[in-house]
């Protein structure tokens, strides 16, 4: 490593880190808002992200109102970034954000460098569960993916994981690959979901289980993995209410691959090492309403925020994070800026696990903003209320509200009007 | 008079779509949240469809092994293994554009293969 004197340091208005749907959305916007100086970091060859693996449609109904792949939707960004001339640097990866806002990046043209920022846009995505994560019995032999690998080995790489699969978790990737096996000549046993509902979208069930005949075993899980080099048998059993495997109900399913697809993670090492406070319900930072962190001038978006159903949903709240970040440079710049002081938290009750963003300003947000959220367990028709104080400013009824799929509500600053320095935002849901 | 019930799939949703039909003709359709889940709905009762998303080799690019296509409409459902099958062989090469023909007319159903990929 070269000494200090020698590192190469570049300025710039604003760094997003990753250039997947989350960056290169914040990069347009905050490019659309005035800001001349954005630059994008991606450590793959490629721009796009994990879309360009994700080569099923469905992608784009609300920000395009058609049905794109993946690889479709990245392209339309992509080629939004290229029109606006948005400076971007692939195969770089970023080693470390400090609380300065100096980014430090390494590449082999590069080698390591850094680049100080006035706002950088933390855009990392997030990864999936491992196997290690589980406590999952049994021998540790090859042939146990992650269904995001298998997706990344067949679409990207044109291998094949396996020919005889089980999969454990009904995430969507796990959907979606039990699809793409089936179409790639493998045979997929059934997917075992250890909840009582899937964790995937319901357009997934169907089109990816339902249409080829593959079952899914709801409250059941892998309690053996069996095979010395490869793997080639698993055990599956049901379980309890409290997701204990009841004896006598184990079922061994011979096969050589087991994928999981059992939940994802926010990447945030970086946002740690930059001091992110992090909430340890959503794994990601905790945001205002600006989606700025609670270090000043690094905001947040997409997966590496909360993880999301939909990338529609991630290109516009990243949009709304790269208009933030260039509005934060130029108040920057004019010696303004918003105080930490008048945040309002947004507190989360009666079912639902959190709120994007925690915390609202009502002096400085804009004239409406997007509230993101998520409940713990299924539930039917109950309402979704938001409370300012004590006043009910929100009650939707919701014919069924699933973990699975994200909810959102549009908050008014004019809802707002009249708050009390000591009052608190409430989400909740209600019976009535 | 028959019933059917549907998880809609033309949106994230879901909606749970009930149809009632008297033979093959469809009486009504409820529970849908929108016009497409009608549609759908109608469609998937009595001719379903789907989009065929795979990939194929690509040659001559320094970075992609593979290149995404799908169907450019959807094909009926019957047909998806059919459709996978016949794209089993079909290579390409680079450059490829988002929307080049990469089979036309896959297995008689007039519908052509496009990249969805620009490599």
């Amino acid at each position: 490593m070269p000494s200090t004197a020698t590192i190469q340091t570049l300025e710039r208005d604003i760094v997003v880190v990753g250039g997947g749907s989350a960056g290169l959305a914040a990069a347009i916007s905050a490019r659309d808002a005035g800001c001349e100086s954005v630059l994008v970091l991606e450590r793959e060859p490629q721009l796009g992200g994990i879309l360009n693996q994700c080569i099923h449609n469905g992608f784009g109904l609300h920000a395009f109102k058609e049905e794109l792949t993946g690889p479709e939707y990245a392209a339309r960004y992509i080629s939004q970034a290229r029109e606006r001339q948005i400076e971007h640097m692939l195969r770089t990866t970023v080693l470390d954000i400090a609380d300065d806002l100096t980014v430090t990046a390494v590449s082999a043209e590069r080698g390591v460098f850094r680049i100080r920022a006035k706002a950088v846009v933390l855009a990392m995505g997030c990864r999936e569960c491992p196997r290690g994560a589980l406590d999952i019995c049994g021998t540790r032999p090859a042939g146990v993916y992650t269904a995001g690998t298998a997706q990344r080995l067949v679409n990207i790489d044109g291998l094949m994981p396996g020919r005889e699969v089980v999969i454990l978790g009904s995430g969507d990737i796990g959907l979606i690959m039990a699809r793409r096996l089936t179409l790639e000549g493998a045979h997929v046993a059934c997917v075992a979901e250890l909840m009582p509902y899937s964790g995937g979208l319901k357009r997934n069930i169907v089109q990816c289980l339902d249409d080829f005949g593959i079952p899914l075993l709801l409250s059941h899980t892998v309690v053996n993995v069996e095979g010395t080099k490869r793997v080639e048998a698993v055990t599956i059993a049901q379980v309890d209410e409290h997701l204990k495997p009841i004896p006598g109900t184990e079922v061994r399913y011979p096969c050589d691959t087991l994928l999981l697809s059992v939940g994802l993670l926010p990447e945030n090492e970086l946002s740690r090492q930059a001091g992110v406070r992090i909430n340890p319900i959503t794994r990601g930072a905790f945001v205002d309403d600006s989606l700025m962190t609670s270090v000043p001038g690094v905001f947040a978006c997409g997966n590496v925020l909360h993880v999301h159903d939909l990338v529609d949903y991630v290109s516009e709240e990243s949009a709304h994070a790269g208009a933030s970040a260039a509005r934060y440079v130029r108040q920057l710049a004019e010696g303004a800026g918003r105080g930490a002081s008048d945040l309002v938290p947004v507190r989360v009750a009666g079912g639902i696990r959190y709120s994007v963003p925690a915390f609202v300003s009502p002096a400085n947000m804009d004239e409406k903003i997007t509230l993101r959220f998520r409940v713990g367990a299924v539930y039917q028709n109950r309402y979704v209320s938001l409370y300012v104080g004590d006043r009910r400013v929100q009650h939707r009824r919701k014919q069924i509200l699933a973990p699975g799929e994200m909810q959102e509500l549009t908050l008014r600053r004019e809802e707002l009007a009249g708050i009390a320095p000591a009052d608190e935002i409430r989400l909740l849901l209600e019976e009535e | 008079m028959s019933t059917q019930h549907l998880t809609c799939i033309r949106c994230p949703k879901g909606c749970q779509i009930t149809v009632e039909l008297e033979g093959t003709e469809v009486v009504s359709v409820t529970g849908n949240g929108c016009r497409r889940g009608d549609e759908y709905a109608r469609k998937e009762v009595t001719n379903p469809t789907r989009t065929v998303t795979t990939v194929v080799p690509v040659e001559g690019s320094p970075v992609a092994r593979m290149v995404s296509v799908k169907t450019a409409a959807d094909v009926p459902k019957s047909k998806v293994l059919d459709v996978v099958r016949a794209l089993a062989g079909v290579r390409t090469t680079a450059p490829v554009h988002i929307g080049d023909v990469v089979l036309a007319d896959v297995c008689g159903t007039g519908v052509d293969v496009v990249a969805t990929k620009n490599v």
